[in-house]
């Protein structure tokens, strides 16, 4: 049951926005991108962000979106999280999504980026020592995910299956 | 070459390679399936990433996506996306097979699927030869990737290389739909150029980056 003055806050991609409880919250259609949840489930307070890329070293952007790469967008969660109430170590993390959509015979990098997302993730959150409690990554489907604040449940829904937690 | 920089003249030019090529795509579309086809004026859009899975109905609609990587001087990425119940009705129309469902799993198999990469690959083919006649452009198709799935995660596969360079992408979007809209077949073209392919495409037309 949903509650009235519950709102679901929506994040788009290489996007990044931030909750606290009672209201959750979700992004759409992760595919090779990866949603990375960080958060503090005694001040229920989480950040999520829709992750496109791995690495900023390479982009020949003058001013990147830093909410666009792993290795931005991490730090940025950890940072605002903690500005607002949430204790370093108290942090955990879950993720999901890097996903292989298409079947391509080549390997190139490009084919490889969820993978390639996945690994960034894991790399950056064990920098800052937080630890993913779970995650859902990998095969060859988009996912919705959506997280509660209050029970740290991360909901997961793919095309051809029920909605699962994490 | 900053994508918002584009003139008047230019997309102009880039919706009339989209008609060229959507103008062919549509004659063997017709062929294929023995119906009347219309083609719809394509739009050519600059879009950031969220506002393009808004345009095929938001990142979590279920379409039927055909991917085909482009080579050669113009490199890029084209989608040919339907819905499912146009590639069901393809795919009825193209086997004889009337009970076919791409969300049953029985009915789905090697042959139905390659049916639908054929559709893709026909369709796309004089898609990119229009627009390969027009400009002089080599342009090599890949084989067809074919995915069913939500339109935010197989729409990212496309925009993973623009998006090291821009937050923006040019959607040269073509419909095509059949003229009786009872049965309408309603396929979107999304050609998505790399970076650096639009001022070789400009270039090739006589048309100079700063008009």
């Amino acid at each position: 049951m949903k509650n009235s003055n519950q709102t679901v806050i929506r994040v788009g991609i290489a996007d990044l926005k931030f909750v606290k409880a009672p209201d959750t919250i979700r992004t759409l259609g992760l595919g090779s991108c990866v949603g990375v949840v960080v958060y503090d489930d005694t001040k229920r307070i989480a950040g999520l962000a829709h992750v496109l890329l791995p690495d900023s070293s390479h982009t020949k952007q003058t001013n990147l979106n830093a909410f666009k790469y792993a290795d931005t967008a991490i730090p940025i969660l950890v940072d605002e999280l903690v500005r607002n109430g949430a204790s370093k170590l108290r942090l955990k993390a879950k993720i999901a999504g890097g996903a292989q959509m298409f079947q391509f015979t080549s390997n190139s990098d490009t084919m490889r980026i969820g993978a390639r997302n996945v690994d960034m993730v894991k790399e950056m959150l064990k920098g800052f020592e937080i630890p993913i409690v779970s995650s859902d990554v990998g095969g060859n489907s988009g996912r919705t995910i959506e997280f509660d604040p209050i029970t740290s449940e991360l909901k997961i829904r793919k095309v051809r299956s029920d909605e699962y937690v994490i | 070459m900053e994508y918002f920089n584009l003139t008047g003249t230019q997309k102009d030019l880039l919706r009339e390679i989209g008609n060229i090529g959507a103008g062919n795509a549509a004659t063997s579309m017709a062929k294929l399936t023995n119906r009347k086809i219309n083609m719809q004026v394509p739009s050519v859009n600059i879009l950031d990433f969220d506002q393009m899975m808004e345009m095929i109905g938001g990142p979590e609609e279920l379409v039927v996506a055909l991917l085909f990587q482009i080579n050669g001087e113009v490199p890029g990425t084209v989608y040919f996306i339907l819905k499912v119940e146009e590639a069901e009705m393809l795919v009825r129309n193209l086997t004889d097979n009337h009970d076919f469902s791409l969300t049953d799993n029985h009915s789905v198999n090697e042959v139905t699927l390659s049916a639908l990469q054929e559709i893709g690959n026909i369709v796309t083919g004089s898609y990119l030869t229009a627009l390969s006649d027009f400009t002089n452009i080599n342009m090599q198709p890949s084989v067809p990737h074919l995915s069913i799935d939500m339109a935010g995660a197989v729409l990212t596969m496309g925009i993973i290389e623009l998006s090291q360079v821009s937050d923006y992408a040019i959607i040269i979007d073509t419909k095509i739909e059949s003229s009786n809209l009872e049965d309408g077949i309603h396929g979107n073209f999304f050609f998505v150029p790399h970076p650096e392919a639009l001022s070789k495409l400009f270039t090739a037309l006589g048309i100079s980056e700063h008009l």
